[in-house]
């Protein structure tokens, strides 16, 4: 502890740069509990406020011509229902609505934490790996309960040769079980990592002598952060995609 | 006293060796980008159905680079 601490002095930083990713209670002080209301919870709740203000302002009219919102709306919905078609072929459209919340409360979540002195919520690896094992444990029971036994057939591969396909087995299992750790860390690690690239440029900022630079790459940066944001919503969306697509289809 | 120097020490030259795995999947994101872009300019037609591809080999590379991030970022915090 105490060379951590002395190790933030000499930087010279007046924040610690993973401080933003505290969780705090959001009344007083106390020991945080499940049911604790924390700046997590607040913006998760914000996050589905927004999607449903979306879609609920943007189905009203149903006009023919369709309104700014619900256009917006219209425009999300017609991606991720092409991006689920693609995918997985006809017979995966049934699962469109777990993907669209998936797609929606991602997307939501990585732009609302980039409003300044807000809480990024899919920052917090307890949060990306709640919404990658779901998809993970739902995949699998899929898989088992659509084709038996023959969703094994993932792991056996029929077109290698005999002395390999043990070796293959084993590597495939292991990339199948990595795949929910991987799917999680992606998605937090990226945003985790961006924001406190931002930081730790603002600390930069305190200094006169490279202040300018330091805001411009601030913008710059904040700009990246942006396309990330989208980015990764959209690649953690296809990912459970193809998924899907290995639980319906297990033989290549 | 010394000892706990010397894992301090440990600690911030792993932190910075697992930072080369960015390097590394910076790399790897390269030549994913770089050669789509190459087949996508000799045959623009099948380009836009490739980049679902594209965006699923970019998460494949860069996911091993935020592993190496996190490497970095558990032994300066966390060990």
């Amino acid at each position: 502890m105490a060379t951590e601490t002395h190790a933030a002095e000499d930087t010279g930083l007046v924040f610690h740069p993973l401080d933003q990713f505290i969780v705090k209670p959001l009344f007083g002080e106390g020991p945080i509990h499940w049911y604790t209301p924390t700046n997590v919870t607040l913006w998760m709740a914000i996050a589905v406020l927004c999607i449903v203000a979306l879609f609920v302002l943007g189905s009203r009219g149903r006009a023919i011509v369709p309104s700014r919102i619900q256009s917006v709306g219209e425009l999300m919905y017609g991606f991720v229902y092409k991006m689920v078609e693609d995918v997985t072929g006809k017979d995966g459209v049934k699962y469109f609505p777990y993907i669209m919340t998936l797609f929606l409360f991602i997307l939501f979540a990585n732009f609302l934490g980039l409003i300044p002195m807000s809480f990024t919520t899919t920052s917090h690896i307890a949060v990306t790996a709640v919404l990658g094992f779901g998809v993970f444990i739902c995949v699998t029971v899929l898989g088992f309960v659509l084709n038996g036994p023959a969703f094994l057939g993932l792991f056996w591969m029929k077109d290698a040769p005999l002395v390999l396909r043990p070796v293959i087995a084993i590597i495939e299992l292991i990339s199948y079980f990595v795949r929910p750790v991987s799917h999680s860390i992606r998605l937090a690690g990226n945003v985790m990592a961006g924001h406190a690239v931002i930081k730790v440029f603002a600390g930069f900022a305190a200094i006169a002598a490279i202040s300018p630079v330091s805001i411009l790459a601030i913008t710059a940066i904040y700009g990246l952060e942006v396309l990330v944001a989208g980015i990764q919503a959209y690649v953690f969306t296809i990912l459970t995609c193809v998924y899907l697509k290995d639980a319906l289809h297990p033989a290549h | 006293m010394e000892l706990v120097a010397a894992a301090a020490l440990g600690k911030f030259i792993g932190a910075g060796l697992a930072a080369i795995g960015s390097g590394a999947a910076a790399i790897g994101v390269g030549h994913v980008a770089g050669n789509y872009l190459a087949g996508a300019l000799r045959n623009p037609s099948a380009a836009a159905s490739q980049t679902a591809t594209l965006f699923i080999g970019l998460a494949f590379a860069e996911a091993l680079g935020i592993f190496s991030f996190l490497v970095a970022l558990l032994l300066m915090f966390a060990v």
